[in-house]
């Protein structure tokens, strides 16, 4: 089959590898019908993420049609149409009891990897690094799916893929991000980044009941996303305003009452700062560059919510402690726990609460991932989302 | 009267022995090993004559260079040497009891100003017996350093038999009388242990086991059962005639507000060559804690899962060392 496969940073190609099999009795087969690249596959594609291997297969967001179930697999039948969650969990361990199935127990079996890293590991996650398992990903023809009993949500025929997709990761994530905020009635939220968890970070921001959002990003197109598609009431282009000085005159001086940051570990900033955290980060000093999560901080209003949907791989310098403890701030954060939000989430489409295919942009084959990863990481041609067909 | 019940409970954590005839910190074993004298105590003397020296050689060089028997010169070097000095004696302070890797840096330190001071003895205009009174100072804090650092490095695993010892815990969600039943069956044990070949039950309380041992050998030994208390803990050891001796023992602690058990697994066990044989399995990136760490995770997978958890990268699942691609595998082999 054909698979998209990390030969090194700005590397992909398309190479011709085996099909998956069954290894364990509750694994499916899939064939994909859509695939998509997410923001974070560009942290591998610009080699941010450690323990990647020439020849790994990426992709986390996927969706197909069930061929081939293990022997302990009783849910799904062989035609069944499915979205399968990014986060690989047993459904069986504490943590996917408490529903935390992103942190999952069982579903590394390179946990030990992790554990050097980060103290204790996550899940497993498709086509994430070693680090995280090792798993195949999805933006190929075929995938192994394990957990399958747990996972894979079976979505009705009459749904175009393009619809149900994002349930897969980007629109849990998004949601989780809002949720994670707590918003009551009448609540200014913030949102740094403007790509597509961002942008459903601000769609589920006003399906929980934001008065204000600040949608906050470089690209234009983006904020008039934002604004004209998700529901942002402002927004804030941070090339030529500054976002303190633009989020306190939004907001009467006190600040957002809580603050996303959905751009994680390779954010962008003009002037000194992004020099000095290029700098660290070339001399291996600092993985991340923290830029919109220290702003994120120093925004948020006294005894407000940081919210940190953006994904992080390891140290970051300049955190702004003293911000965070003195003015009873909280932080929250995590990989999305998908599997307890696609259901519900599904609902929200088929009741018309939202069409997540608006941030689409581009509709590619497989076969030219590579022009897509770069398009993409640069954002040439107002590139938001690109979906993948085989 | 809870909260003094939580007091009375609460205890300082005793290091990872439990058996009272193996527990002891390093700082113990140290003060046992070197008659009296306590190098950790050494180690801080030592910490602050590096800052007293490295203060001097910072603040003033010159002196310094002419105390040596040198000329005064040199005194960008010296005051480098300074900082230096004052880096090692904040991390010995720094690494808190067991400060051995500041000592080891201290010893490096010690070998560049030895042959500082033999380059300078062949330069012009020294005075020779300044010099050689230096030398023998700093040969003799080497000493101190040397053996400072060797004792605080000396490893609780490794005791000078070569018996390993290690002691890992899991947490599985089950009740301790599951986890005692399966664990009690020892026949279930190479489903998950992969260095186990098989454990066959030969009598109520003993058992023939059978390893892979190196070079595709096989390693085997007979166990008995020495203490069993239902649903809380199993003790084993291995009957004379084993290739590798070997003990240890399970407990199955229900962690308080049904969050599951926690199964804590000690080991002893004497490796066939010895110390060098444990070396070499570490060099092949087996170390018995990752083992016993594998191990533990696997039989978690199997438990709570059904099965052990598997990659297209880590085909053979928790523990795989090597790595392939993460794509399908032309070799692998499917289950269905």
């Amino acid at each position: 089959m054909r698979a998209t496969c990390w030969h090194g940073k700005r590397d992909m190609r398309v190479d011709d590898v085996p099909e998956p099999k069954i290894l364990n009795p509750r694994d499916a087969i899939v064939k994909i019908t859509s695939t998509a690249i997410c923001g974070s596959d560009l942290h591998l594609y610009n080699g941010f993420i450690p323990t990647l291997k020439k020849g790994d297969i990426l992709g986390h967001e996927f969706m197909g049609e069930v061929v081939d179930v293990g022997r302990d697999v009783h849910n799904l039948t062989v035609g069944d149409r499915v979205v399968v969650p990014f986060p690989i969990a047993c459904g069986a361990c504490l943590a996917c009891e408490a529903k935390m199935y992103s942190l999952c127990e069982n579903s590394n079996p390179n946990a030990w990897l992790a554990e050097k890293m980060m103290g204790h590991s996550p899940a497993g996650v498709f086509g994430y690094s070693h680090m995280m398992g090792g798993f195949a990903g999805g933006q190929a023809e075929y995938a192994r799916v394990p957990f399958a009993d747990v996972g894979p949500l079976k979505v009705p025929d009459g749904m175009p893929d393009e619809q149900v997709l994002f349930l897969s990761d980007i629109l849990p994530t998004g949601y989780m991000a809002a949720e994670m905020c707590d918003i009551k009635p009448g609540d200014t939220v913030a949102v740094w980044g403007c790509g597509p968890v961002g942008q459903f970070a601000i769609a589920s921001a006003k399906m929980l009941g934001a008065a204000q959002i600040i949608a906050i990003d470089r690209f234009s197109e983006r904020l008039t996303m934002a604004v004209a598609k998700a529901g942002a009431t402002d927004s804030i282009n941070y090339s030529e305003q500054d976002v303190l000085e633009a989020l306190k005159d939004l907001t009467g001086g006190v600040g957002p009452d809580a603050c996303i940051d959905a751009v994680g570990s390779e954010a962008h900033a003009h002037g000194a700062i992004y020099a000095y955290d290029r700098f660290k980060q070339a001399l291996m000093l600092e993985s991340d560059r923290p830029i919109a999560l220290r702003q994120a901080i120093m925004a948020c209003r006294n005894g407000g919510t940081v919210s940190v949907i953006g994904v992080y791989g390891g140290f970051i310098d300049k955190f702004p402690m003293g911000s965070f403890m003195n003015r009873s701030l909280t932080m929250r954060t995590g990989q999305c726990h998908v599997h307890r939000y696609m259901k519900p989430l599904l609902e929200r489409i088929q009741k018309g609460d939202i069409d997540p295919s608006f941030v689409i942009t581009h509709r590619m084959k497989l076969d030219d991932v590579a022009d897509g990863y770069a398009m993409f990481c640069d954002k040439e041609d107002d590139c938001v989302k690109i979906v993948l067909t085989p | 009267m809870e909260v003094t019940e939580q007091v009375s409970r609460a205890r300082t954590y005793p290091g990872p022995w439990r058996d009272p005839q193996r527990r002891g910190t390093r700082r113990d074993r140290v003060q046992q090993h070197s008659n009296g004298m306590d190098a950790a105590a050494i180690a801080r003397g030592l910490g602050w004559f590096s800052i007293t020296l490295g203060l001097a050689e910072l603040l003033a060089p010159r002196f310094v260079s002419r105390f040596v028997g040198g000329r005064g010169n040199n005194t960008a070097l010296i005051r480098l040497y300074g900082v230096r000095e004052i880096v090692s004696g904040m991390m010995i302070f720094g690494q808190g009891k067991n400060p051995s890797t500041a000592l080891w840096s201290r010893v490096a330190g010690d070998a560049i100003d030895i042959a500082t001071l033999a380059t300078a003895a062949a330069s012009p205009g020294v005075r020779r017996g300044a010099l050689a009174f230096a030398t023998a100072n700093v040969l003799g804090v080497t000493a101190l350093d040397v053996y400072c650092a060797r004792e605080l490095s000396r490893d609780d695993r490794a005791p000078a038999d070569g018996t390993i010892r290690m002691a890992r815990s899991v947490v599985i969600n089950r009740p301790p009388e599951t986890l005692y039943q399966f664990w009690h069956d020892f026949e279930n044990f190479p489903r998950f242990m992969y260095h186990l070949k098989s454990v066959r039950a030969t009598g109520a309380r003993t058992s023939h086991w059978v390893a892979n041992g190196p070079a595709g050998a096989n390693i085997e030994w007979d166990a008995e059962i020495t203490a069993d208390t239902p649903n809380e803990l199993i003790a084993w050891r291995s009957l004379d005639d084993a290739d590798v001796p070997n003990s240890g023992i399970v407990e199955f602690r229900r962690r308080p507000g049904n969050r599951g058990t926690i199964v804590r697994v000690e080991v002893e066990y004497k490796p066939p060559a010895g110390k060098l044989g444990a070396i070499v399995a570490k060099l092949f990136n087996e170390s018995p804690e990752q083992q016993i760490y594998d191990d533990l995770h696997r039989m978690k997978q199997v438990i709570e899962t059904g099965d052990v958890v598997r990659s297209d990268g880590s085909t053979a699942g928790m523990g795989s060392i090597r790595q392939d691609a993460a794509r399908p595998q032309l070799t692998n082999g499917g289950v269905r």
